[in-house]
């Protein structure tokens, strides 16, 4: 088996968002710390964006390439905001976890 | 351009004094009196000139063609209905048109000197141009939509206009009392409104008369009755007549130009546009004509036991009306224009003097403390006197003409039953005109020991809580003006009250300036000629023929000699002997001012009389009995119970279901997160397994 036989394709770019993608998930919904949870949201929207370049270059289509960029910028904005609620929350108690933010419980 | 190119520009005539009404609401303070009254006065002058243009225009057509149609934008494009913002030129229209500019224009600047040094001087006169351009788009309408906005805006104006000095109680009162009886009628009007839009489609007035011959006699009926009863309400015909006499409480120029010749003619508008249901509905025709004689005859009775001179005006145009009335319910469409124009021009002229009257007077209406006037109001009186024998139907004065038009076509036509009331109304006329002309301005001079009266205050009989303060200013006060006093005494003597004390502080009457005396004379001699419109003489019927075109295929009555000299000659010996009768009673006067001779001697029946059949009483003592007692009913079980339960009940659910809801939202949120996650997995399943296939 040569190297140059190795072909990589895009489903191995798929299979690899879908790896991330997940592990993603599954830290947003295990995971307490608040930090961290941001992080593996981040986690997501990058798997998002690698299954969305793949396609661009199989498709031969600019049109998901444009997409990224827009989903970065909006993450940049939302990490702004993020951050900041964060950094606030974290002011004010000094503890605590995504579980004992129920203040707008019903 | 030629003359339909001029037709088409009616639609200006209006937007003239409207235009006048928007300057004066909004600049009117600045530009105060008296340059507001005479802005108001050109612009009406100006649409007058424009319906005289109108007027040559129509003329110039042949007899047959004169009918223009131009519909100037689409008002309410609902699919296959539409109605359109239109205006429709043809001799009915025409003739309001200038009725209302002509008069209009006079009452304006008789309001000039009326008005003078009323503190609301221009608002008056905004509220004038605002009904005269309603009034206008009323008669100008080539729809029944149209007219109905028109309708609906004369309608507010009187109400503004009855209750001008609101800080009496009194003028309050009426003027929410005219708004609500009228909108009794105009629940009419709009039922008519939705019935044609149901059955034919098209609430245009040319599409009336093809329509007419194709629905069913019924429907006919139905929508000339409902259109009656909208007319019954703007032209005060019985039951529905009970606002006019209250809505004295307004200046005089309103009651003049308002309450007498514009205003109140509509109804009689309305009935002529709508004539195609009343020409293929005897019965809907029959109801009109006997509305109009029963209140023909009814009003006039009680007009002669008032003592206030304007309710005896108001009561006598409630019988006039009648009379058109009458006139549309046999199918003397003409006629009955013949006699809005003249009664517009007796009745102004009446209205006005009486205003007149009021001015030199120290604003007492009361005829009783008068008499001898002739001698302090020369010019008002020589008016009023030419009026006065046209009303009353004297040869060869305007109101013979009309009236006997009239009588002579209900005789013609077989209607004996309504020629003989209306025959008996036309005494009557003659012996409440008689005295109050005679009151006001024949007999002793009663002013002179009036002012020496004992101040007595009388509670009013119409109104439950407007307790009448006369006589309990000082002297020298009684004119003064105090916004803030919401016990300004009423100037409305209710009949069976003591005669007001005299407000002249032995001064005598006097005449009233030349700005206000132009008006009256001219309309006085308008009065006089008016005749001359529609001489039933060969071919000097000049308005039957200018009008025959809209009223297309009405059976004209064709009184042979013999049928026109018994009916006009038996309502002339009618006439004369009411007012030989009147002359006879009230020749010397009255004695004291307590005694009127007719009423005195005539108790019980005047008593009925003078209250007008107990008919405002009637209505109050039912809604305030009955009445009140089923609406009470009403809110405790009804509206508390089933009304107010549905809604508390409705609540209470929607409650009990967000707090069942609410436990969902736990504030856990990583929960949150699964429920996306696993609505997306859903989703994406249904997507992949369902639609996909």
């Amino acid at each position: 088996m040569t190297l140059a036989a190795f072909e990589i394709t895009s489903t191995y770019y798929l299979v690899l968002a879908a790896m991330i993608f997940t592990i993603g998930s599954v830290g947003v919904l295990t995971r307490r710390n608040v930090l961290v949870m941001f992080m593996c949201v981040e986690l997501m929207l990058n798997a998002v964006n690698l299954s969305f370049v793949a396609f661009a270059r199989a498709l031969d289509d600019i049109t998901g390439q444009v997409i990224v960029f827009f989903v970065l910028v909006v993450a940049a904005a939302e990490v702004a905001v993020g951050l900041a609620i964060i950094v606030a929350i974290f002011r004010r108690r000094r503890h605590a976890t995504a579980d004992d933010l129920q203040a707008l419980k019903g | 351009m030629n003359a339909r190119d001029v037709l088409d520009y009616v639609g200006i005539i209006p937007l003239l004094p409207l235009f006048g009404a928007a300057l004066l609401l909004i600049f009117g303070r600045r530009i105060g009196e008296p340059i507001a009254g005479w802005i108001a006065t050109g612009l009406m002058a100006l649409a007058f000139v424009g319906s005289l243009v109108a007027l040559f225009a129509l003329l110039d057509l042949p007899s047959e063609t004169r009918l223009q149609v131009n519909q100037i934008f689409t008002w309410i494009p609902a699919g296959s209905f539409s109605v359109h913002v239109g205006t429709q030129a043809d001799p009915l229209s025409i003739t309001w048109l200038l009725l209302v500019t002509g008069v209009g224009t006079l009452i304006h600047l008789y309001s000039i000197g009326y008005m003078h040094g009323d503190p609301l001087f221009s608002r008056f006169f905004a509220y004038l141009n605002l009904f005269a351009a309603s009034m206008l788009i009323l008669v100008i309408a080539d729809n029944l939509l149209l007219t109905f906005l028109g309708w609906e805006g004369v309608g507010l104006c009187s109400y503004l206009l009855i209750s001008f000095w609101y800080q009496r109680n009194d003028a309050a009162v009426a003027g929410k009392k005219a708004f609500v009886t009228n909108r009794v009628g105009d629940v009419g009007f709009l039922l008519a409104m939705f019935l044609i839009i149901a059955t034919y489609g098209s609430l245009e007035y040319t599409a009336m008369s093809p329509a007419a011959h194709v629905i069913s006699t019924g429907t006919c009926t139905a929508i000339a009755l409902l259109l009656m009863v909208g007319a019954m309400g703007k032209s005060a015909q019985i039951p529905l007549h009970v606002w006019l006499t209250d809505a004295m409480e307004g200046p005089t120029p309103v009651s003049a130009l308002i309450h007498a010749a514009t205003m109140v003619t509509a109804g009689v508008f309305l009935m002529c546009r709508a004539f195609p249901f009343l020409e293929a509905s005897s019965s809907a025709s029959t109801v009109v004509m006997w509305v109009g004689a029963i209140t023909a005859l009814l009003a006039g009775t009680v007009a002669v036991m008032q003592p206030d001179i304007k309710r005896a005006l108001a009561y006598s145009t409630i019988s006039q009306l009648g009379y058109m009335f009458l006139a549309v319910g046999i199918g003397a469409y003409t006629a009955a224009v013949f006699m809005v124009l003249c009664h517009a021009f007796y009745k102004g002229c009446l209205f006005l003097g009486a205003g007149s009257v009021i001015h030199g007077n120290g604003d007492n209406q009361d005829m009783r403390i008068m008499g001898r006037y002739r001698k302090f109001l020369p010019v008002t009186a020589f008016a009023m006197v030419i009026a006065w024998l046209s009303i009353a139907g004297i040869p060869p004065f305007s109101g013979f003409w009309a009236k006997d038009e009239i009588l002579v076509d209900a005789y013609t036509n077989h209607d004996y039953g309504v020629w003989i009331v209306g025959t008996i109304a036309a005494l009557i006329t003659a012996v409440y005109m008689t005295r109050l002309i005679f009151l006001t301005f024949y007999g002793n001079a009663r002013f002179e020991r009036a002012d020496s009266f004992e101040a007595v205050p009388v509670v009013s009989g119409g109104s439950d809580e407007g307790t009448v303060h006369a006589g309990t200013d000082e002297v020298g006060e009684a004119h003064e003006y105090d916004p803030d006093d919401p016990f300004v005494d009423t100037p409305t003597v209710r009949f069976g009250e003591p005669p007001r004390p005299g407000r002249l502080h032995g001064h005598s009457p006097h005449e009233s300036p030349a700005i206000m005396l132009l008006p009256i004379v001219v309309l006085a001699l308008c009065a006089a000629f008016a005749g001359l419109l529609n001489l039933p003489i060969g071919n000097l019927d000049f308005l039957a023929r200018f009008l025959e075109p809209v009223f297309h295929g009405v059976k004209e009555a064709d009184p042979s000699t013999t049928q026109e000299l018994t009916a006009e000659g038996l309502s002339v010996l009618m006439a004369m002997t009411g007012l030989a009768i009147a002359v006879l009673i009230y020749k010397r006067g009255l004695r004291t001012p307590a005694e009127d001779p007719v009423v005195d001697k005539t108790r019980p029946v005047s008593t009925l009389m003078g209250h007008a059949y107990y008919w405002d009483e009637g209505i109050s003592a039912f809604v305030g009995g009955p009445g009140e007692k089923s609406g009470s009913w009403l809110d405790r079980v009804f509206d508390q119970k089933i009304i107010d339960g549905a809604v508390n009940g409705t609540a209470a659910l929607v409650q009990w279901g967000s707090r069942v809801a609410s436990r969902v939202q736990d504030g856990f949120v990583r929960r949150y997160a699964l429920g996306i996650l696993l609505g997306t997995v859903a989703i994406v399943l249904f997507v992949l397994l369902w639609a996909g296939r």
